[in-house]
């Protein structure tokens, strides 16, 4: 502690640059910190997924829409407690360009099938017993100041026209994964402004033996392998793993930005470092003479690089952290459950004593080295 | 009683293909209690004299002893405490660490000793209160003369109470009035604290103080005179 004042005064002697440094390494880390957050999140969705509940798909892509007649099929098939079904909806709300998901969704066997979706029981009586009720997730009531009963009105994409819907109930989700910016409404009021087309999105299948997975999965698939609407089941996890493998080319592409992006933030601030340390030879030539080691010059520069990474740590680490969770960011509903996590923080703290190290290590080797004559008659 | 002893030093410095030989055999003796001025041409070895009595360079052959210990046996991680307990050093130039207050480089030998902040803060204060300083010891090097700078390295020099003090060129860049008032306060340190002082000089005004002034000469020492003050 005795040499903290030294370290800080040297780190002081321009402290333009000292700042600039500290402030490559806050960057450096923040974009760590973010693109990690990105990969970590997309792999913690992917993972999401209860092993009792099967995704059935139109085995032709997600786009395509199967017949709600084949949900009495697949609740009649053996090992199948329960099956739900939902739409994709894709409205707009006013003018505003902010994506939030709709889903047109079985109310009473969704709600049950969901208990991550959790609203009071009050709510929940509410939004099931009326047509055009909708529930949503605390995210919308704090970006648009939507209240319960309040009406809102979506303009439709996919099926087109004005849809007024009478919010009923907030819901928390229990699992981040769920998303706190969805809303979710009655397939049955879809249903029927479609004149009753009949059409789901996708079936989602509880079942009650998770170990029976892929036979119920095979049966459901056979069942309608030779229909106008083949299908495609799997289990939930499969089905969010399926998205990370779409996604692994951006993990990969995460990865590499954060990796270049430190490293040349390493060359900044070993730069950095070795000039510091280059201005000061015949100070180090005196502190020797004075009777300071090898080992304590060393140590002193080894500090100096330390605070550097250190602060730079502390401030981009701890900013993420602090800024993520200020604004709430869910990457606009792609990446719900988006928290820099402990490992991450952890894998951060280590990347600035690498930085430390990597970065300090020469110059401070270089002045423990320094032979006294020769550095005074250099600077002479 | 001598507190120096040089016998049959050698020092050879190899410049590219060039030997240069400084010292073919130095025989010396220093008292304890002294104050020597070592005067001689440029390139004559006073500089390389001081640098091998603190240690900070080795003598190619020969024994360098300072108040006992052999200097010229020991390694740099036994050289460093030996300088921090036993050496109080002052250059030509470029004494003072810029961003410490004088306070801070004076206090600087200090930190290397286990010495409580509150003890080290006393003998600072002393130690600026003998080279007329207190009043300067939040001040930068920037913002002190030439003469205040040297004072405060001279002040550095004897904090930590060292054995010898050796003093290179000490009012080479200093105007004669700054000169005089380091050359005074020199004399001070050892007519009253009886501290046993070694300096290179040029200024025959310096070499006045001494009690002793050695003559080299091409590495040879070819005067001594015991000065009466």
């Amino acid at each position: 502690m005795k040499y903290l004042p030294l370290v800080l005064a040297n780190l002081g002697r321009h402290k333009i640059r000292t700042v600039l440094t500290i402030a490559s390494v806050t960057l450096a880390l923040f974009l760590f910190a973010s693109l990690r957050t990105v990969v970590t999140t997309l792999h913690a969705n992917a993972q999401f997924g209860s092993a009792r509940r099967l995704v059935t798909l139109n085995a032709t892509g997600l786009v395509f829409v199967l017949p709600m007649a084949y949900a009495n099929k697949i609740r009649a098939l053996p090992g199948v407690e329960s099956v739900s079904w939902a739409n994709w909806f894709g409205g707009h709300y006013g003018d505003t360009k902010q994506f939030f998901a709709q889903f047109a969704v079985d109310a009473e066997s969704y709600l049950a099938m969901y208990p991550e979706i959790s609203l009071p029981e009050d709510q929940k009586q509410a939004f099931l017993h009326e047509r055009t009720a909708a529930i949503i997730g605390k995210r919308l009531v704090d970006r648009y100041g939507w209240q319960v009963g309040q009406n809102v009105t979506l303009q439709g994409t996919i099926f087109p026209g004005d849809w007024t819907f009478t919010i009923r109930g907030v819901y928390t989700p229990t699992a981040p994964q769920i998303g706190d910016d969805v809303l979710l409404f009655h397939h049955e009021y879809l249903d029927e402004r479609l004149g009753h087309a009949g059409i789901a999105g996708w079936f989602i299948v509880q079942i009650r033996d998770p170990g029976a997975a892929a036979a119920i999965a095979k049966a459901i698939d056979d069942q309608f392998r030779n229909s106008s609407a083949a299908t495609k089941t799997g289990t939930e996890q499969a089905f969010q793993a399926g998205f990370a493998t779409m996604l692994g080319n951006v993990s990969l592409l995460m990865g590499t930005i954060g990796t270049a992006v430190v490293f040349a933030i390493l060359l900044v601030t070993a730069n950095a470092m070795m000039m510091s340390a280059r201005e000061r030879t015949g100070e180090v030539a005196v502190m020797k003479t004075i009777g300071f080691s090898d080992r304590t010059l060393f140590g002193l520069v080894i500090s100096e690089a330390g605070v550097i990474a250190g602060a730079g740590a502390l401030l981009g680490l701890g900013a993420a952290k602090a800024f993520y969770r200020a604004i709430n960011f869910n990457g606009f509903g792609f990446l719900p459950g988006f928290d820099i996590t402990t490992g991450t923080l952890v894998m951060g703290g280590g990347i600035a004593l690498l930085l430390m190290l990597a970065s300090g290590l020469v110059p401070a080797a270089r002045a423990a080295r320094l032979p006294i004559v020769q550095a005074l008659r250099r600077v002479e | 009683m001598a507190l120096v002893e040089i016998r049959d030093v050698h020092k050879i410095f190899q410049r590219d293909t060039e030997r240069i030989e400084v010292f073919t055999g130095l025989t010396l003796d220093v008292a304890e209690g002294s104050f020597t001025a070592l005067m001689g041409p440029s390139g004559s070895g006073k500089s390389t004299l001081l640098n091998l009595l603190a240690g900070l360079d080795r003598p190619t052959s020969g024994i360098v002893r300072v108040a006992g210990s052999e200097v010229s046996a020991m390694t740099a991680a036994q050289l460093a405490p030996w300088r921090a307990r036993h050496v109080g050093f002052v250059f030509q130039q470029l004494n003072l660490l810029p961003v410490l207050t004088a306070f801070q480089n004076v206090e600087l030998p200090l930190l290397l000793t286990r010495l409580s902040k509150r003890e080290r803060e006393e003998r600072v204060r002393i130690a600026l209160g003998v080279v007329g300083l207190e009043d300067r010891m939040r001040h930068y090097p920037r913002q002190l003369s030439g003469g205040q700078e040297q004072r405060v390295a001279i002040a550095r020099a004897i904090v930590g109470d060292p054995t010898l003090v050796l003093l290179d060129e000490p009012t080479g860049q200093l105007d004669a009035k700054s000169s005089r008032e380091v050359l005074a306060l020199l004399a001070r340190l050892n007519s009253e604290f009886k501290k046993t002082i070694m300096i290179v000089t040029h200024d025959p005004h310096a070499a006045e103080q001494a009690t002793t002034v050695l003559h080299l000469e091409k590495g040879t020492l070819i005067e001594k005179e015991a000065v009466a003050r």
